[in-house]
């Protein structure tokens, strides 16, 4: 969870200045994506959406190679291909997307190719509220469902589809009550509370595991940044804003280490020192990393094999 | 040589490439049971049974998803669109398939195919009927073929399915019915080879999908007036054999470029760019395109034809680029 809020906070700043690509900071869901991360196992699919770095960070991607895609340059990931919103590491199985909706859709294919090469492996799709609105949603659902595939779908709701409100754009109080549409199982979890978010995204990954089927989780999480770096979340109240960092979930869970003594004051201030060094570290690396050729030839390589 | 149709053709090609890789799997609306709308899958079901050949719901945005997503996890899946024209699958086609090669910086390969009916297929009324296999060429990231005839398609179709980039697999609607020579024994076509489909001297007539067979039509009424005619099928759109088209103009240096697809913006206007590109210097009189009128497709099945490209309009074609 630290090292997600450290290394959006290291990167976010130098993409709120012109001339720079998209950054959709994940702050507010750190304690989903690191329950997903503690969870999934390295042979496990992740699909992520376009606020992914969280995703990427908890299937144990290098921030250094994050960072150097996120500045488009050849030490990156993809190459300098990709961008913040498709940093891809496919050793370890995690493909966000930019489109919303899309994780899901691939989730259910990874799925049925699991279930069709008879391994135990699972596939996880991450999405926002906005997603649950999507063709996408209802069409992978139903899909997962009637052919019973190892799936599991967290929509993280942060409350928000770019400025649009959650309550002026989806049907029903929790997304988690669709799943009964599709006879899956469907649960809402604090999603800014680790231990519990860890225990639902345990429940359904075991349950695709062993064959059960799909399942849909509702990680309700806090989003006071904007939707990406240019935001500036005129749409919200100070009301609205105030109520949402209450909800940080990193201050609460540090005061749970704390209080059950699993972890000092010493000890996190440590661990939050280290990690702000290590971003650091990777903005300065991915800012001295070299551009790919800027040749004609660089800018078609990879559309085809 | 035994003569099948052209969705026999098809069935071939997915039978002998679902035998010889357990990764290819065949997924679409009514392709199991009832064999699919136009007979593409008939007899494959009974054989590999319902995992392999994988009725869907109506859900074309999620059967293109996650074709995507079982082709980026192992698998080779042969999506049967049962009409191209049923578009929510065209997000998963463009932002994920023909993207994510590039996107993941070379890590990862879409090896799919999408195959399925478009076109004409006389009286579906506007959106049963549509050309527009331009904007799969528009694309780049996926590999285009457009078959003329059964030998074709099977060969095609084997080179798309072992291909590992995603491939869009045109079928022409009328096309499925025709019949052609297919040997018994296994073979492959190499994608961007052009087959001169009939050899001539006097002008050149490229055409894609069925307008092929309309030309060779044409070709043979016009040899009645001593018109020698070469017809050229490129068979891919991407990549396109242009080397052979512009081989072709050298010799004849008359073109006419045939396709049912509306005029404005097909593919036919990217052939003549790149002839006069490539070939300016060698052309007698401005290149003729034969296409399809801009308009959606009228219900009347006469008034249809009038929008549409026939062996008329392809010779009246002609006979102006020789004027």
């Amino acid at each position: 969870m630290m090292e997600i809020r450290a290394f959006e906070e290291a990167s976010l700043p130098y993409f709120q200045k012109p001339g720079h690509g998209s950054h959709h900071p994940c702050i507010g869901h750190e304690a989903i994506e690191a329950a997903i991360g503690a969870v999934l196992r390295e042979k496990d699919y992740l699909f992520g959406s376009h606020r992914s770095h969280g995703q990427l960070l908890t299937k144990g991607l290098d921030p250094k190679l994050i960072m150097a895609e996120l500045w488009g340059k050849t030490t990156g990931y993809c190459k300098g291909r990709g961008g913040s919103m498709h940093v891809t590491d496919w050793s370890r199985r995690v493909l966000p997307s930019g489109i919303v909706g899309t994780s899901i859709t691939l989730a259910v294919g990874a799925a049925l190719a699991i279930k069709l090469r008879g391994s135990d492996e699972v596939a996880l799709a991450a999405f926002g509220d906005g997603a649950a609105n999507t063709g996408a949603f209802h069409e992978g659902l139903n899909m997962t469902a009637i052919w019973n595939l190892p799936a599991v779908f967290v929509c993280e709701n942060n409350g928000l589809a770019v400025t649009t409100h959650f309550r002026d754009s989806t049907s029903v109080e929790r997304v988690a009550d669709r799943a009964t549409a599709y006879g899956i199982p469907g649960r809402t979890v604090d999603g800014t509370d680790p231990l519990a978010s860890y225990d639902a995204v345990s429940e359904a990954v075991e349950r695709a595991r062993r064959g059960k089927g799909p399942s849909l989780i509702e990680a309700m999480v806090p989003r006071w940044k904007g939707h990406a770096a240019w935001d500036r979340g005129r749409y919200l109240t100070e009301a609205e804003l105030e109520e949402m960092q209450t909800r940080d979930p990193l201050p609460r869970y540090r005061k749970y280490l704390i209080e059950e003594k699993v972890l000092t004051v010493e000890e996190i201030e440590s661990i939050d020192a280290e990690m702000r060094a290590i971003m650091e570290e990777a903005v300065r690396f991915a800012e001295e990393s070299p551009a790919p050729p800027l040749t004609k030839e660089e800018a078609i390589k990879y559309v085809y094999i | 040589m035994r003569m099948i149709s052209f969705a026999q053709a098809l069935v071939e090609a997915q039978r002998e490439e679902m035998r010889r890789d357990e990764a290819v799997f065949l997924m679409g609306e009514d392709i199991g049971y009832s064999g699919g709308s136009f007979g593409a899958t008939a007899g494959l079901w009974e054989e590999f049974g319902a995992e392999r050949v994988r009725d869907t719901p109506i859900s074309e945005a999620a059967i293109m998803g996650a074709a995507v997503g079982a082709a980026i996890a192992s698998m080779r899946p042969v999506v049967e669109m049962q009409y191209l024209e049923f578009l929510p699958y065209i997000d998963a086609l463009v932002n994920l398939a023909a993207k994510l090669h590039l996107m993941s910086g070379g890590q990862i390969l879409v090896p799919l195919v999408l195959r399925g009916p478009l076109g004409a297929k006389g009286g579906n009324g506007a959106q049963h009927t549509q050309n527009f296999e331009a904007w799969f060429m528009h694309t780049p990231g996926l590999l285009v073929v457009m078959p003329s005839t059964p030998y074709d398609a099977k060969g095609l179709l084997k080179t798309a399915i072992r291909d590992n980039n995603p491939v869009v697999f045109i079928e022409e609607k009328t096309i499925y019915f025709t019949q052609g020579e297919v040997p018994e024994e296994e073979y492959t076509i190499p994608f961007g080879q052009a087959d001169i489909k009939r050899r001539g001297e006097d002008v050149t007539v490229v055409a894609t999908g069925i307008t092929v067979r309309r030309a060779l039509n044409a070709a043979r009424l016009l040899a009645r007036d001593g018109i020698d005619v070469e017809v050229i099928d490129p068979r891919t759109l991407v990549p396109l054999d242009i080397d052979t088209i512009i081989e072709s103009v050298r010799k004849t240096s008359h073109v006419v470029v045939a396709h049912q697809a509306p005029k404005t913006g097909g593919v036919g206007a990217e052939i003549v760019a790149q002839i006069q590109e490539q070939a300016f210097d060698y052309l007698d009189a401005p290149i003729k395109r034969v296409a399809g009128l801009d308009t959606p497709a009228p219900y009347n099945v006469e008034l249809e034809k009038k929008a549409l490209v026939y062996e008329d309009d392809i010779l009246d074609g002609v006979r102006e680029v020789l004027a």
